[in-house]
């Protein structure tokens, strides 16, 4: 029953990112331009409807569907990691015109060709594994 | 729509992160016994597989049976911009054909910008330890400092690779 949830809910994720084209490289050079708020629409939105659904869950300490506490699990304090492994992020996103979510996205789209771009993203995640303990954090 | 997703997932209990996926998939790959990164109870992230498979589904559905018209319809003055790099296909198609149709999988040069694209992408998200949905949605909407400096980062590389490295590459 679970899975059926996170498999619908993963639906929803891709219709979205498909349908508001959040998944198409153009869209993600055009933010990076500055020539169109349709974008920033996306990410603003959806993060002004997320503040207020996380500070409401908070306040009124409000529980899961199965009666557990909501955890949120604050990120360990650095700015180097999340500098240097964003700006990284950034450059590939921009260049690849995809970030993790869309990418499978666009599998079901039928573009086979970002199959390549998931493939060397799993072989990067990898690449960071083995560097970890020399990488400043 | 994409806080609906948050949402959700948090009220089934889960976090919204879509980049530790790779990370899971390192591991069913065998990474386990390259780096200790990459042992951790891999089914314990078994959901998160799922939503994957959902979202695979989800741009099956979106392109095939909810589009009539997949053209993605930018900014004209973006469009010659990149007319004058060398993309004929830009305001004519979801994804350049320069970079995604099936053709490029024999060009060295638009392999080597999806390749170089993606273990960018599959490093830093790593490294920063999230993506656009862990940090730009589900951190910041919990307002956290990491999370800000993480999309601040985001887009010092997006800037500076669309503005200053895209002249020498296209």
């Amino acid at each position: 029953m679970r899975t059926i949830i996170y498999f619908l809910i993963g639906i929803i994720f891709g219709i979205r990112m498909f349908k508001s084209e959040a998944a198409s490289w153009f869209r993600i050079y055009e933010m990076f331009q500055f020539k169109a708020f349709h974008t920033y629409g996306i990410i603003g939105s959806a993060l002004v409807v997320g503040v207020v659904i996380v500070q409401l869950i908070k306040k009124f300490q409000i529980k899961s569907f199965y009666g557990e506490s909501i955890i949120f699990h604050p990120k360990a304090r650095s700015t180097p990691r999340y500098l240097f492994g964003g700006i990284i992020f950034g450059l590939g996103w921009a260049l690849a015109g995809a970030c993790p979510g869309p990418m499978f996205t666009l599998v079901g789209a039928r573009y086979p060709s970002i199959l390549v771009v998931i493939v060397f993203a799993i072989l990067g995640t990898f690449i960071y594994g083995l560097l970890r303990k020399v990488l400043p954090h | 729509m994409i806080a609906l997703v948050m949402f959700l997932l948090l009220m089934v209990g889960k976090n919204f992160g879509m980049s530790a996926n790779l990370r899971t998939m390192c591991t069913i790959c065998g990474a386990d016994r390259s780096s200790d990164f990459f042992r951790f109870d891999w089914k314990a992230q078994r959901w998160n597989l799922v939503v994957v498979l959902g979202a695979i589904i989800g741009g099956f559905l979106g392109s095939y049976y909810l589009s009539t018209e997949t053209v993605v319809d930018i900014n004209p003055q973006v469009v010659e911009n990149l007319s004058s790099l060398g993309f004929e296909s830009a305001g004519k198609a979801y994804l350049p054909t320069e970079l995604f149709a099936n053709s490029v999988l024999t060009d060295w040069k638009s392999l080597a910008v999806l390749a170089i694209g993606g273990l960018l992408v599959g490093f830093g998200a790593r490294y920063a330890g999230g993506c656009t949905s862990g940090h730009a949605i589900s951190g910041l909407s919990d307002l956290q400092v990491p999370s800000l400096i993480a999309v601040i980062g985001f887009f010092i590389g997006g800037l500076v690779m669309i503005h200053f490295i895209f002249p020498y590459i296209f």
